[in-house]
């Protein structure tokens, strides 16, 4: 009963080093110590080198003149401009690849991550290849190819590259149209934030009484209706007037192709409105696969490619003929015409009201150069080019992931409730997904936000070559350049993180 | 009562036909190209971008491209493809930079020499891993470096500035990873850690190398290292790259490190303290072990995304195997229209070997450590 004896008396004392609490405070007071002393140590050793090369510090050179010129900037920029104008021009660059990037590596990047879970083998396939090469070169290396051996090979200005839309293409970059809007364009603009935000009200606020009532308000769906027949007649327009370009006898007379568009808006309001969808999908299919192919496959016969556009536009309106006929009752669909309709109708509406006028400026090949237009320097193509191909790839497994986290009890448990295959993506699947692929899709966004700044070694004049390359080489303030340059980043990264906190707490799967 | 209402069957049903084959070619291929209308316009669509893309890549990588022992002239061809010879010519250029050539057998030795420690040490089934690790981690590098440096055993001096191309590609890579997994270790556990000093210093280090871009780590490693260090030293260049991505990987290794640390159920812990271990002896013998080998995926692809960065140091102006192909490539000897082009190709299949041989390395271990264990 020897150990009995310690009952009632005080705790055995034992060395202080013994005690966690103290060991830890002991622990945080040696590194922080350490680390002191060695911040210490690098900025006496900085005080005397900066003393040694008689520099001095501070931020006040931001306010002096730079003198020096930024090939690409989205505000006037001359050699009298301040470097902290310098500062914001790289700033913007940097800014505006990451948007177009963003923006084109999240749709090359889901089309990609859905195509290679594809049951199609052949396009699973094409996607894994695509993924696997892309994700296994290093950036900076694709970058160098897409701007050296591909832009700074194209043709020479007088030989530039006529892409649609009066958009050309040579050594000095992409010349692109210029919108000219005049001052009551501002209203359209205007119109289109107003009228996207009023149809993104009446989509909430109609699926809200469908899950109340169970059914869409009366009104929406006569509202619907209309709305199907005039989108079916634009859509349809286009297209046949288009398709009338591929028939020599038709192309002469464009009033036909308005009479049939006109023919098909009508039948779409009455029950035969299946087969004239299936018409319009048949033109759309055979339109743009034939103008495809054609550029893809100049040395093949014309005639060959249009039987097999129309072959293919056949089965598509096929496959478009079965899906509308098995579709429910316009009252039990999700008003998407209506949506668009108000969304495209009111500032187009507006833009015929006010007279505004958005004029574009083309770009016109004079003796030497282009005269009109933007020029988009090959720089910035190239970085968007190569941002959005490597990107693309992440973003292609991410999505891949998502998806396939998604437990197949979820899609069974979908099909016994009856849901069709889009109403079981969008309702089921897709949102469980989202969940999982949101938070790595935004720190892809930063990756590529911070990977622009390889622009550098290409020479698009973003933050890094703007600021810590030519600012720094000129003003020699290593360490206010940089600190600025970092800040920069870490708050982006700072941001991100902030969204994606807010996003987990937001979606988080509330567990039992 | 209810029997009138009941249906009986009372004939026997028709046989049905047997399924259509679910095994074979045709099946297959029904089922995995031409499942269905939609299915079988993508599949001819397919078909008609790989018959678009396919045959001109072929012509320029191998059809019409000159191979080893071509002229410049067959190169300068009108249509000709892809430049071997030029690559065949300049190989040794891009393997080891500006090394003296009659130097070369201290480079071959460190790779062989590499090599034959790190198959071992990727084998599970390989024996005395303890070893493997240290001669690898340990002793390699130092044995590598003054090989490779010399001024020791009557070897010549060779500067860093001669180093160069696929050698320091992997030099760097190599240094970088063996550097960062310590550092990497121990801010992931001082992230975790109960103490407020080390846990705040741990997550503002972390947080800040991976937020900055490695671009701009690399920049303040070369232009304000020397600044930091007392004036009147110098330092080298590779170490100054050597420096910045090392800091870099560390962060990203220790978030990898933790996400292993994490994954481990508390009962682990716990089961170290009541045994009456100390914090060190538990993190050592029981954690450790086991949050390490979880995260060994996640450590390659590490290692892979490093390597792919290595790439970076070209713009601070070191000779790595990206840098070596860019500058060849204003070579006039050999300038013809596809002399970028071939060289860029080369490169990237360089790359595209070492990444996706780690990426497969690292799927197979995920399968082979994925025990079941997976709550």
């Amino acid at each position: 009963m020897a150990v009995q004896d310690n009952i009632g008396g005080s705790a055995p004392r034992t060395s202080l080093l013994n005690d966690p609490v103290f060991r830890g405070i002991l622990y945080q007071i040696i590194v922080g110590g350490l680390v002191v002393a060695f911040f210490y140590w690098i900025i006496v050793n900085t005080a005397q080198n900066l003393a040694a090369q008689n520099k001095t510090t501070g931020f006040d050179f931001l306010f002096r003149t730079a003198g020096f010129d930024i090939s690409f900037t989205l505000f006037p920029w001359s050699r009298t401009s301040f470097y902290w104008q310098a500062f914001l021009a790289g700033l913007l660059n940097t800014l505006l690849v990451a948007v177009i990037g963003i923006f084109f590596a999240t749709l090359l990047g889901f089309t990609l991550g859905i195509a290679r879970l594809s049951s199609n083998w052949l396009i699973a396939r094409v996607a894994t290849v695509y993924i696997e090469t892309i994700r296994n070169i290093p950036l900076l290396l694709q970058l160098f190819f897409w701007y050296f051996a591909v832009l700074k090979a194209m043709p020479a200005v007088r030989n530039s590259f006529e892409l649609p839309l009066d958009v050309f293409i040579n050594q000095r970059g992409l010349m692109v149209p210029r919108p000219l809007p005049d001052g009551e364009f501002i209203w359209v603009l205007l119109a289109i934030a107003a009228s996207v935000i009023a149809a993104i009200a009446v989509g909430i606020w109609a699926t809200r009484e469908r899950t109340a009532t169970g059914r869409y308000p009366a009104l929406v769906v006569q509202a619907a209706k209309i709305a199907d027949a005039v989108v079916t007649f634009l859509v349809a327009a286009l297209a046949f007037s288009l398709l009338s370009q591929f028939v020599p006898a038709l192309a002469s007379s464009p009033a036909i192709a308005w009479i049939a568009a006109l023919v098909a808006a009508v039948a779409s309001l009455t029950r035969f409105a299946p087969y004239s969808r299936a018409v319009v999908a048949f033109a759309i299919t055979f339109v743009i696969l034939a103008a495809l192919l054609r550029a893809m496959f100049a040395a093949w016969p014309p005639f060959a490619i249009d039987l097999g556009a129309a072959v293919a536009g056949l089965v598509m309106g096929w496959i478009s003929l079965e899906g509308t006929l098995r579709r429910p009752p316009s009252e039990g669909r999700f008003p998407l015409a209506l949506l668009i309709l108000i969304a495209v109708g009111i500032p187009a509406l507006v833009y015929v009201v006010t007279g505004a006028q958005l004029a574009f400026e083309l770009p016109v090949l004079e003796r030497f150069n282009f005269r009109g237009g933007v020029q988009l320097p090959p720089e910035l193509v190239a970085l968007v080019f190569g941002l959005t191909i490597y990107t693309a790839a992440f973003i292609a497994e991410n999505v891949r992931g998502g998806i396939r986290s998604v437990n197949k009890g979820q899609t069974e448990a979908a099909q016994s409730l009856g849901l069709k295959e889009g109403d079981r993506l969008r309702l089921v699947i897709v949102p469980q997904a989202m969940r999982v692929i949101v938070p790595p899709l935004t720190s892809q966004y930063l990756n590529l936000t911070k990977n622009s700044s390889l622009g550098a070694a290409i020479g698009y004049p973003e933050l890094v070559n703007v600021f810590t390359g030519t600012t720094l080489n000129q003003t020699g303030k290593a360490i206010e350049v940089i600190a600025l340059t970092m800040a920069v980043y870490l708050t982006f990264s700072l941001l991100t993180s902030a969204f994606m906190n807010w996003y987990n707490g937001r979606v988080a799967m509330v567990e039992r | 009562m209810t029997m009138e209402h009941a249906y009986v069957r009372d004939s026997m049903v028709d046989a049905r036909q047997p399924p259509r084959g679910t095994d074979g070619p045709i099946a297959w291929l029904r089922r995995s190209l031409f499942a269905s209308p939609s299915d079988t316009l993508l599949t001819i669509l397919g078909m008609l971008f790989l018959l678009w893309a396919v045959p001109p890549i072929y012509n320029f990588l191998i059809g019409h491209a000159v191979m080893p022992g071509g002229t410049v002239k067959e190169c300068r061809a009108e249509g000709a493809g892809a430049c071997w010879a030029y690559i065949y010519a300049r190989f040794n250029f891009f393997i080891y930079g500006f090394y003296p050539i009659d130097q070369y057998w201290r480079p071959n030795i460190v790779f062989a020499l590499g090599a034959a420690l790190i198959v071992p040490l990727l084998m599970p089934s390989a024996p005395f891993k303890r070893i493997n690790a240290v001669l690898f981690f340990v002793v390699f590098p130092i044995i590598a470096f003054y090989l490779l440096n010399g001024g020791v055993f009557g070897m010549r001096y060779v500067p860093t500035e001669q180093w160069g191309g696929l050698l320091v590609t992997l030099i760097i890579s190599l240094v970088g990873i063996i550097c960062s997994i310590p550092i990497g270790i121990l801010l992931a556990l001082g992230r975790q850690s109960q103490l407020p000093i080390i846990k705040t210093l741990s997550v503002m280090f972390i947080e800040l190398w991976r937020a900055v871009p490695l671009i701009t780590v690399l920049f303040m490693a070369s232009i304000m290292l020397p600044l930091f260090m007392p004036t009147g030293t110098t330092v080298d260049k590779l170490l100054r790259a050597l420096v910045g991505v090392t800091l870099f990987s560390s962060a990203y290794l220790a978030e990898t490190v933790r996400g292993g640390l994490q994954a481990l159920p508390r009962g682990q812990y716990e089961a170290g303290a009541s045994l009456g271990l100390g914090y060190w002896k538990r993190t050592y013998f029981i954690i450790l072990p086991q949050a390490l080998k979880h995260v060994i995926p996640g450590i390659v692809n590490n290692f892979i995304a490093l390597f792919k960065d290595t790439s970076l140091v070209s713009i601070v102006g070191i000779f790595d195997l990206l840098n070596t192909v860019q500058s060849a490539s204003s070579d006039i000897n050999w300038s013809s229209p596809t002399q970028a082009v071939t060289g860029y190709v080369f490169a990237a299949a360089v790359f595209w070997v070492f990444c996706f041989a780690m990426s497969r390395y690292s799927l197979w271990m995920e399968r082979r450590l994925d025990t079941g264990h997976k709550r």
